[in-house]
């Protein structure tokens, strides 16, 4: 998931440019300072490179691992006497 | 790993609070620049209570009024000298500088050779965008060739420093050059000076899409990060083409920026010398004295 501290975000577009998964877009919704600051398209094939958040030049977005992609990454299966376990 | 480095507590650890947003216009690199050096601190457990900042001034100057920790933000030029007089107090504290091209090379440039001559042990971080960015753009010693600012209308005449050649040169320990859209590398390179003993140099260009970007019609934000993406290339690369390339080959990397890794030596430090030195004179001291009784 990427959060965006929307009014530290001077609209630079910088995340959005570079994003190597041209996940990010602008958002619709004006901040205090009279940009767009960018969100996650709702389609998107983000894989919480982090580079948005390293790059961005005023600390605006803090990417977070994808609690829903978590849960759904396999779990690994340690098989006993015939019995699948998974752990 | 640097990659799991969780955003919002480096923000609150090393954020002096209330102080973000920063002043610097909007694309302007040197933001990027301390979100790289607190990741760096954080990879090397350092604490802040033992961490002294200092700065000259310029935009690149005002760094160290964002972070928590301890810091001299000192007279134009003057960085290097302060930060010398902190270690020579406590040397205890591990010195980081936050500097400009401007202030470290053109009215600071004297102090800056003596404190790499010297080896004096300090990581300064040196936030390259070619010109004075903060009184509106006067040329920079920096500025390449052809440049237009405010004093140089028709294009700059002047050769440019080579920074991380002449800390080389001057016997350096530590020198690197990194653009400022690569994060991994400057995050190593700030690690690694700061880890080495002696005067550590990591040179960061950084885009001023303000006083030099818009001058020298080099676009806008994105066009211009990129002008250095396509400007820049790895020392590496630029000897093999120059060792094996074709002549078209070579020409076409002679202009660029080598970025990189160009000295990492270990010997000690102005510091340690001087302990060294201290401690002799004292054994002499006790010889003499022993013998006269
Ligand atoms: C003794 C003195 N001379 C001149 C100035 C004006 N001055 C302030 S900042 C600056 C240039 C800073 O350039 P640089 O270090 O490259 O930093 P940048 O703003 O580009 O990051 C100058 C000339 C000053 N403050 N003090
Ligand atoms: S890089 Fe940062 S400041 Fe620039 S648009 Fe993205 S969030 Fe906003
Ligand atoms: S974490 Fe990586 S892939 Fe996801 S939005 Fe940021 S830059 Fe794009
Ligand atoms: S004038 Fe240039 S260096 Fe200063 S804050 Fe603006 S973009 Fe950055």
């Amino acid at each position: 998931m990427i959060l965006v501290l929307e009014d530290w975000c001077k609209g630079c577009e910088i995340c959005v440019k570079r994003c190597p998964l041209n996940a990010l877009e602008l958002s619709d919704k004006l901040n205090k300072r009279g940009v767009y600051p960018p969100k996650l398209k709702a389609e998107n094939e983000c894989n919480s490179c982090k580079l948005c958040e390293l790059i961005c030049p005023d600390f605006a977005v803090t990417v977070t691992l994808d609690e829903e992609k978590k849960s759904k990454e396999p779990k690994s299966r340690l098989i006993i006497g015939g019995i699948v376990n998974e752990v | 790993m640097t990659a799991m480095i969780d955003a919002e507590r480096l923000r609150k650890k090393y954020l002096r609070d209330g102080m973000l947003p920063t002043i610097f216009c909007n694309g302007c690199g040197h933001g990027a620049a301390f979100d790289y050096a607190f990741r760096a601190f954080e990879e090397l457990g350092l604490d802040m209570d033992k961490v002294a900042l200092a700065s000259g001034i310029g935009c690149s100057s005002r760094i160290p009024g964002y972070i928590n920790a301890d810091g001299l933000h000192t007279a134009h030029g003057r960085a290097l000298a302060f930060a010398t007089g902190i270690k020579a107090a406590n040397p205890d504290l591990t010195i980081v500088v936050f500097t400009g091209d401007g202030d470290c090379t053109g009215i600071g440039g004297n102090h800056f050779i003596h404190a790499a001559r010297r080896n004096i042990d300090m990581t300064v971080i040196l936030l390259n965008n070619f010109i004075y960015g903060m009184t509106g753009g006067q040329l920079a010693p920096t500025a390449p060739i052809g440049s237009i600012s405010t004093t140089s209308p028709y294009g700059n005449i002047e050769q440019a420093f080579n920074i991380c050649e002449l800390a080389k040169a001057l016997g350096a320990a530590y020198v690197a050059r990194w653009p400022i859209f690569h994060p991994y590398q400057p995050i190593k390179s700030i690690k690694e000076g700061i880890q080495n003993k002696g005067f550590s140099l990591i040179e960061l260009l950084s885009p001023c899409p303000t006083a030099y970007g818009r001058r020298n019609k080099l676009g806008e934000i994105d066009s211009l990060w990129k002008w250095y993406e396509d400007n820049t290339i790895l020392i590496e690369d630029y000897e093999k083409a120059m060792d094996y390339g074709t002549e078209e080959e070579k020409e076409a990397v002679r202009g660029k920026f080598q970025v990189g890794v160009f000295q990492n030596v270990q010997k000690p430090g102005f510091f340690e010398e001087y302990d060294k030195l201290v401690q002799r004179i004292i054994a002499k001291e006790d010889e003499r004295k022993g013998g006269a009784e």
